[in-house]
């Protein structure tokens, strides 16, 4: 029996359509002649990629569409075939898997060689492995733009004239050869207008989380928020009316008093317990994830994982006027390049800003880089906020590594925790 | 009077305590959960509430000038006779399970001689069963399917003999009927079965038996019950009377040891180190997670690999002088460990003080990552009563956070029971 579809709303039905237009333009590059690139979330240069006229490749993304059509199971397990072993990053193997398995798109057609590999470097060390086996696959060009790490918490102008002067030198001259077309600068400040536009929106999408009831759910709900902007879309006039359009969607729900959409096409209205959530989900149970916690009246109003291609909250937007320099700020900035102090600041404020009950922790099994001193961010935030965390484990898209009954009893646990710390002195009577 | 239940499911065996208004525990009850949930929520309920009968019959008895300094002696005599008549209540459907099962071609024209080999063996069956529950005889086990079946076996053998008939036949029948039998909702009629066992005792003039009658009047009313443990689900409450275990087992230990900080409960499937406040509100925990590494069903699979039960672990290891050094708490691979050790000439004793060791380690690094073990600390759970696991879990406590207060109850098995019924009391009264 087939699981019910999941309810989208307007703007997902919208996206849903720009992503299956990006595919379209990837397959068909033997058609149009038009280059591919590859690259990450993170830090990526979306903008910069559209200036050459350079469609976007994300094989993070195309694995997270794996894991969300249970297919990532079977590619994981072709990477280990061919050698790699059962605690690299999944989101890998999915993709050097899927390669041998004809590396077939969502639309059901070929993903063409790529022409460039973009490799912005801001923070995951698997990042540049991942690319030399590409690279070693391919043999494309790689460009590697290297974006020093925030060790002590803040950016620095030579660090930032180190990323523009890198642009300037390899990055603009790489993707010209590769290309054939000539970098023109007032292109770049016009998609620059545009992501600012839409990245305006977005946060204002993102701090609802604040109005109670959440009309947003700003993790499960949230990746999806953040689909266009975090991939092949910033920049572009269907991102700024995406992000229009999703905001009407936000604004008539708290007319409404309405929290977000369930899949099972509910507004989620009764909401007891307000979350923090730090981690990326998990992919492969996404849906049956999500339903512990809305069956439990758990909403998450705001998540680092929506962050992490990019602070916009803090105050970052791109900047036309100064376009490089806006593009290495973007680059510092992103999630996975903050230093453990800084991530813990962050959380600690969106417990207290989004007057949340408490900070959970999914911890992702295969993700070193995201996951390396998780449990210390969750102490410091506990004793920092004096509201308690939780920490639960799971996986990328590895669907051997989600544990429903280890994941449920312990989140079923903690809002339970969270219930009884309410009450408070219920348990007075107890201690007598 | 008004009863405040907690069941909790566990994995290996389900626990209930029946509390009353003011929090006091008036009884406890366990079952094995025989992977049938239903009917082990409804055996270790019925046997908390037997239990909480004896404990009003002991109120009862204590207002009793004649009876003073007896009360213990009349208390045992009248739960052993219960136990029997219990017993020969379960014997009895066990009997006519098994008759119903001789059916088939297996029994084609051998129904009667069959038939009378097993009337004959539960003959023999009722007639021992007395020396069982004999004034103090211990018995090996608390339940019926090891009791009746060890008996089984020997009568049923000897009967089978004597009828020139293989006891292959009756031993299917009975193998399949033990199951039927033991997976039935008990019986009802707790009071009835009380006024048989004071009418079998040797103890019934009118001193006791009017204020055991009086307190058998007084009705139990089940007025709230609260479900923990993985099998939680499965109970036919609604989402309000679910408390997860990990609530349970902190509320469960500050009952039992109000200062209680630290918790660490090593249970069927995992491990749990939790911390309490001073009201015994949960503050933070820690599980085992991806792997059931280093948990009770860890020691069930060595002494299952060790031709042992499992209560027969800690004792053994307790004998060692020189602990072999296990790393793993993988339990397949411990499982390994302890065959490759064997062929090395390693004594058993030694090996098993070496496993104990490699759980509490693993335990020890939950306590730390749930923040490190407080003054007091009370260890729950089944591997509780495992003497190796906590001579263990002394020294490596006492090596890691110095001298904190080590509370262990003799009751722990039921500390999550005890933390549901709190929850069930609070429900209401509070």
């Amino acid at each position: 029996m087939s699981k019910p579809e999941a309810v989208k709303e307007p703007s997902m039905e919208m996206q849903k359509a720009m992503i299956a237009r990006n595919y379209d333009a990837i397959t068909s590059k033997h058609e149009t002649g038009r280059k591919v690139s590859s690259t990450f979330v993170p830090g990526n240069l979306n903008e910069l990629l559209m200036c050459f006229d350079i469609v976007n490749n994300l094989p993070e993304i195309n694995a997270i569409q794996a894991g969300m059509r249970k297919a990532s199971g079977g590619y994981i397990m072709e990477a280990e075939k061919s050698g790699h072993s059962e605690d690299v990053c999944t989101y890998v193997k999915a993709d050097i898997g899927q390669m041998s398995k004809g590396n077939i798109a969502p639309n059901g057609k070929p993903y063409p060689n790529p022409d460039v590999l973009m490799l912005s470097y801001t923070g995951c060390y698997t990042f540049m492995k991942w690319f030399e086996l590409l690279r070693e696959e391919y043999k494309c060009p790689t460009l590697m733009l290297h974006v020093p790490y925030e060790g002590d918490g803040h950016s620095t102008k030579n660090m930032r004239d180190y990323i523009v002067k890198q642009l300037k030198e390899v990055v603009i001259p790489g993707l010209e050869q590769v290309s054939g077309v000539k970098f023109d600068i007032d292109r770049l400040r016009q998609y620059l207008r545009n992501s600012a536009k839409a990245e305006d929106n977005l946060v204002w999408c993102l701090e609802q989380g604040k109005v109670k009831p959440s009309p947003i759910d700003a993790y499960f709900g949230g990746v999806y928020y953040i689909g266009p902007i975090f991939t092949a879309f910033r920049g572009t006039e269907d991102a700024v009316s995406y992000y229009e359009m999703l905001r009407k969607e936000v604004q008539g729900r708290i007319e409404n008093h309405q929290g977000p959409l369930t899949p099972e096409g509910t507004y989620f209205n009764d909401q007891k317990y307000r979350l923090i959530v730090e981690g990326p989900p998990n992919w492969t149970n996404f849906r049956e994830f999500w339903k512990m916690f809305y069956d439990e009246g758990a909403i998450v109003v705001a998540s680092s994982y929506t962050k992490v291609g990019g602070l916009y909250d803090q105050g970052f937007r791109h900047d036309p006027d100064n376009p490089l320099e806006s593009l290495a700020d973007y680059c510092l900035g992103c999630y996975t390049n903050l230093n453990l102090p800084t991530r813990v600041d962050l959380l600690a404020k969106y417990v207290e800003e989004y007057e949340a009950d408490g900070l959970l922790i999914n911890s992702i099994k295969s993700c070193n880089s995201f996951s390396a001193g998780q449990l210390m961010i969750m102490k410091e935030v506990e004793r920092r906020t004096g509201r308690p965390g939780a920490f639960i484990e799971t996986d990328l898209v590895d669907p051997r590594y989600f544990s429903a009954a280890n994941v449920k009893n312990r989140l079923e646990s903690y809002f339970q925790m969270i219930e009884q710390k309410r009450r408070g002195g219920g348990s007075k009577t107890v201690a007598a | 009077m008004r009863c405040f239940i907690g069941i909790d499911l566990g994995s290996t065996t389900t626990k209930a305590v029946v509390m009353d208004e003011n929090l006091q525990i008036l009884g406890r009850g366990i079952t094995n959960s025989r992977s049938n949930y239903d009917t082990a929520a409804a055996v270790s309920k019925q046997e908390a509430l037997i239990d909480t009968r004896l404990t009003l019959f002991r109120r009862a008895l204590s207002n009793v000038p004649e009876v003073s300094g007896k009360v213990d002696d009349i208390l045992s005599d009248l739960e052993r006779n219960f136990r029997h008549v219990q017993f020969l209540e379960q014997l009895e459907d066990l009997q006519n399970t098994c008759i119903a099962n001789i059916k088939g071609p297996r029994f084609a024209g051998r129904e009667k001689v069959v038939i009378e080999a097993l009337e004959g063996t539960f003959s023999r069956l009722r007639d021992s069963s007395a020396a069982q529950y004999a004034p103090g005889v211990k018995r090996k086990s608390d339940f019926f399917r090891d009791l009746a079946g060890a008996e089984f076996m020997s009568h049923g053998e000897a009967v089978c003999k004597e009828a020139g008939l293989g006891f292959d036949l009756i031993l299917n029948v009975y193998d399949k009927s033990i199951i039927e039998v033991e997976n039935r909702p008990p019986a009802g009629d707790m009071e009835g079965k009380f006024v048989r066992a004071l009418e079998k005792g040797t103890m019934t003039g009118s001193s006791i038996l009017a204020p055991v009658q009086s307190a058998l009047a007084i009705p139990l009313e089940e007025t709230y019950v609260v479900g923990t443990g993985y099998g939680r689900v499965r109970l036919p409450f609604p989402k309000e009377h679910i408390r997860s275990e990990i609530l349970c087992h902190g509320l469960g230990a500050h009952m039992m040891y109000p200062d209680t900080r630290t918790v660490l409960d090593i249970g069927g499937q995992d491990t749990k180190g939790i911390q309490v406040d001073p009201v015994g509100i949960v503050e933070n925990f820690q599980m085992n997670d991806r792997c059931a590494a280093g948990c009770g069903r860890y020691l069930g699979y060595i002494a299952d690999e060790m031709n042992m039960g499992l209560h027969e672990l800690g004792p053994l290891a307790m004998k060692s002088n020189k602990q072999v050094r296990i790393n793993s708490t993988c339990t397949v691979f411990a499982g390994a460990e302890l065959r490759d050790r064997l062929a090395l000439g390693e004594k058993r004793e030694d090996i098993l003080a070496g496993l104990h060791r490699a759980i509490i380690l693993r335990a020890m690094s939950i306590l730390s990552r749930a923040g490190g073990v407080k003054d007091q600390f009370t260890f729950t759970g089944g591997v509780a009563k495992n003497e190796a696991a906590v001579r263990e879990l002394r020294k490596l406590i006492k090596e890691n956070y110095g001298d904190v207060t080590i509370n262990i109850d003799p009751d722990s098995i039921y500390t999550g029971a005890l933390g549901g019924a709190t929850f069930a009391v609070r429900a209401v009264v509070n």
